[in-house]
């Protein structure tokens, strides 16, 4: 399991799980996990674009996330936000349709693009990899105190000069950086996967929004070191695994949070832990 | 009987003439009123009678389509420092993983880019804030599991913790039993008080106010009528404000708002507290 | 035999003469009806995600009644009810928290169908199993299936017919509603079953793109159009079925416009169409609104 060729593999997925930790902790704080599903998803027809003019698959990627999060930040305006994703996931995915018709012949990568091919990760992948997915963190902590405060209180946000629109849009980017980071080495599946259940699990153990965002980072570590582990070992498809512990550690978290408030009388009414 | 606009070092808030319409249909019409530093100012009206639009256009929110605003002697903008705002409906998710100091800290720097830095001073500003609301007993919970008057509490000390020279409340009383009421109004007034903030306080009744109201802002149909309270809430004047007849009664120190017939978009009689329940 | 997908049919010539063809247009026409009728209170009740994650999740329920030898649209079916019952349960009101739990059921839910076209793959190859789950439907449906689908797409209308009321009151005023007795929890499980099957039946006959296509953009073209539910839900399915025909036809016609004599898929033209249409009745609209207010009179 350990060999040279899965050092890649355990690399590559570590770099994306914190990533993928960070940005999701705002994601589910947003509300916006149709925005995780729909920016890889919709990035994917990029990729079958970029193929079959011959260009890069990260070009593909990187362009249609970025098309999709203008899209679904300019709909978003006038409609609310679920319409505007939806239709925009639609036109991504009704082009990629358009662009597979076209040809019979595809770069093998793309396939593996939905489902995920951690295993299939080269070494020279790392590095812009680890770039990008460091842009992503340095623009989460950039973003880190109005995205909070807009995401908490939009409308006092409003009235200190944080428009919301822009943060959204400004989210939006970060989270088509991710996509593109991510998509070429876990796939579109497991980068949704990881952008949603660690973050959702995690917020039902601490109310400190960092201890959130820690802990988030540490779920998604165990979800997809696991799934590898598991995958390799079974040789099922780790799509599964990540989505199936994914599951599973947020029905935990679920479960703690009916338990609190059960069994706590005083819960959000007096000061429990520092 | 509206004040005439005086420019003097202590005036916060000038509102001059101020009309404003919003698709096609105009909310207020030639408002004017001040307010000085430090003063507690009721602005009292019905739901529609243009409150929150009021508070827009003064938040920079809103431009106005005839009239001016003066903050602190300033032509109003966006994101004016000077200004606290606690928003009607507050409802936070209980889901949210931010805790009540957390979120009076963003009050400081939240506008700010970057990362809130936990220095002992932001600390003991926090502290002190909540120490001022009473919030110090639920510091440390999630905000989305407190009570409405908890989160309430909340967004105060998140206003008034960057010191502003201006406090805007967004009726909150509504939906709160008299004894809450009167909790919040003095807190207010109290907080206000120590911070010399100016308070304008939104209300669909001034009776829990009248204790610590300096002077009345009363709106109707987009229209105000501004003074003192003696002045402004009689049979005469605000007849003339609503536009048909209506009574003023006084009841030992509470007042009793009648309209002299029953119509639709009015303000109804508005019910008094019962003597010896202060 | 109804294509796997209408995405995919190769249009020939003698097309409305073609069985197929008017099998497809039938049931395109059936999967656009319901989704409209349905779609307008996805939309009004801010579910736009589940009803898109239903098409996805369906598939693993679909795979794996294939796997057993079942009809892929039961398994769909069962799949979609299961999943509609457990983000129900969850019982999260606040629309954030029901999008995450939404989001991680079909997280879940595409593991699974990981799973189970892993070991399916005897029929279909695993690649291009997995493009067609996300673009078209991997299923095929036998044509005496027709009247099964629309007897299932008929009880998803009725679902929704019968809750009608309720269900406005209860998407526009919760609190109103809950003053008023209705029972919200009822009302709310029933309409993610009748949303469940109008998904399942559109995403396995059309493809999944067009069952979220047909079911937001035509229902939120028409609330653009009119507030009154019942004049949306008429126009949503108008427009829903206007858009499935007029794609078909420019698939068809599609298949002249290159040498090569490919055509461009169904979904394409159909999905534009939808989204080109909702870009222009939101221009009419907004431009319509800003008139009213500059031509306003200034006030006295």
């Amino acid at each position: 399991m350990f060999s040279q060729f899965m050092i890649n593999a355990w690399e590559a997925s570590t770099i994306v799980a914190v990533v993928a930790g960070i940005v999701g902790f705002f994601t589910v704080l947003r509300g916006s996990s149709f925005a995780a599903h729909a920016l890889p998803n919709g990035a994917f027809a990029g990729a079958a674009g970029a193929s079959l003019i011959g260009a890069s698959t990260i070009l593909g990627l990187g362009v249609f996330s970025l098309l999709g999060a203008v899209g679904i930040a300019i709909l978003g305006r006038r409609a609310r936000r679920d319409v505007a994703t939806a239709l925009t996931i639609v036109v991504m995915l009704g082009l990629g349709s358009l662009f597979l018709s076209m040809s019979t012949e595809y770069a093998p990568e793309i396939y593996s693009l939905l489902f995920g091919e951690v295993l299939g990760v080269s070494s020279n992948e790392l590095l812009p990899t680890a770039v990008i997915g460091m842009i992503c963190i340095a623009a989460i902590i950039v973003l880190y105190r109005p995205l909070l405060l807009t995401s908490v209180v939009p409308d006092v946000a409003e009235t200190r000069g944080i428009k919301g629109h822009w943060m959204e849009f400004a989210f939006l980017l970060v989270v088509a950086l991710v996509t593109t980071m991510a998509v070429p080495v876990v796939g579109t599946l497991l980068i949704f996967s990881l952008l949603v259940s660690p973050a959702a699990a995690a917020r039902s153990f601490t109310n400190r929004p960092l201890a959130a965002m820690g802990l988030s980072v540490v779920l998604a570590l165990v979800t997809v070191w696991s799934a590898i582990a598991l995958s390799y070992t079974s040789n099922l498809p780790i799509g599964f695994f990540v989505g199936t512990i994914g599951a599973v550690t947020y029905a935990i978290g679920r479960g703690w949070t009916v338990r609190r408030r059960l069994t706590w009388p005083a819960f959000g009414g007096a000061s429990l832990r520092p | 009987m509206a004040d005439t606009a005086q420019s003097s070092s202590s005036e916060i808030l000038a509102v001059a003439n101020v009309s404003v319409s919003l698709s096609g249909r105009e909310i207020l019409r030639d408002v004017s009123f001040r307010c000085d530093a430090g003063e507690f100012i009721g602005l009292i009206g019905s739901n529609g009678a243009g409150k929150t639009t009021l508070f827009r256009v003064i938040m920079g929110l809103i431009a106005p389509t005839s009239g001016t605003i003066r903050v602190a002697g300033k032509a109003r903008s966006r994101r004016n420092p000077l200004i606290g705002y606690v928003p009607q409906k507050i409802g936070l998710d209980p889901d949210m993983p931010i805790r009540a100091r957390d979120l009076v800290g963003l009050g400081i720097d939240g506008h700010r880019f970057g990362m809130p830095r936990p220095t002992a001073k932001r600390n003991a500003l926090i502290d002190a804030m909540l120490d001022a609301v009473d919030a110090t007993s639920f510091a440390n919970a999630r905000v989305g599991n407190l009570s409405g008057g908890e989160q309430q509490r909340i967004m105060i000390a998140h206003a008034l913790i960057s010191r502003p020279s201006l406090l805007l409340l967004d009726e909150p009383l509504a939906n709160l039993d008299i004894r809450s009421e009167q909790e919040v109004v003095s807190l207010v007034a109290r907080v206000a008080k120590v911070q010399h903030v100016a308070v304008l306080f939104a209300a669909h009744g001034m009776n829990p106010l009248l204790p610590v109201m300096d002077r009345v802002v009363y709106i109707a149909g987009g229209r105000v009528a501004s003074g003192n309270t003696e002045d402004v809430v009689t049979t005469e004047s605000l007849s003339r404000l609503y536009g048909r007849h209506i009574d003023v009664i006084r009841v030992h120190d509470r007042v009793l708002v009648v309209a002299g017939r029953e119509d639709e978009g009015l303000h109804h009689a508005e019910l008094a507290a019962p003597p010896g329940s202060a | 035999m109804i294509p796997a997908s209408i995405g995919s049919a190769i249009i020939e010539p003698g097309f409305f003469s073609s069985a197929p063809v008017q099998v497809a247009l039938v049931v395109g026409a059936v999967a656009a009806v319901v989704s409209g009728v349905v779609g307008v209170f996805t939309v009004a009740r801010g579910q736009s995600f589940a009803g898109h994650s239903l098409a996805d999740v369906g598939t693993a329920g679909g795979s794996a009644a294939f796997l057993l030898g079942i009809s892929p649209l039961f398994g769909f079916v069962a799949m979609n009810l299961i999943a509609a019952g457990v983000m129900e349960l969850i019982g999260i009101r606040r629309r954030r928290g029901r999008d995450i739990a939404t989001g991680v059921v079909l997280g879940a839910a595409l593991g699974l169908a990981a799973l189970f076209l892993y070991f399916d793959t005897t029929s279909t190859s695993t690649t291009g199993a997995t493009i067609n789950v996300l673009f078209g439907s991997i299923f095929t449906l036998p044509s005496s299936m027709v009247p099964v689908i629309v007897a299932l797409s008929a009880l998803a209308i009725a679902i929704t017919l019968f809750l009608y009321r309720p269900l406005i009151l209860s998407s526009l005023s919760p609190d109103l509603a809950a003053a008023r007795g209705i029972p919200l929890r009822f009302v709310g499980v029933g309409f993610l079953a009748a949303l469940a099957l109008a998904v399942s039946l559109s995403a396995i006959t059309i493809g999944a793109i067009l069952s979220t296509a047909l079911l937001i953009g035509p229902a939120a073209t028409a609330l653009r159009l009119t507030k009154r539910t019942g004049f949306a839900v008429a126009a949503a399915a108008v427009i829903g079925v206007g858009a499935t025909w007029l794609g078909v036809v420019l698939a068809y016609d599609s298949y002249y416009w290159t040498p090569s004599h490919r055509g461009w898929p169904v979904s394409f033209f159909v999905v534009t169409v939808v989204f080109v249409l909702y870009l222009v009745v939101n221009l009419v609209a907004t431009r319509r609104a800003s008139g009213r207010r500059t031509s306003a009179p200034e006030a006295r």
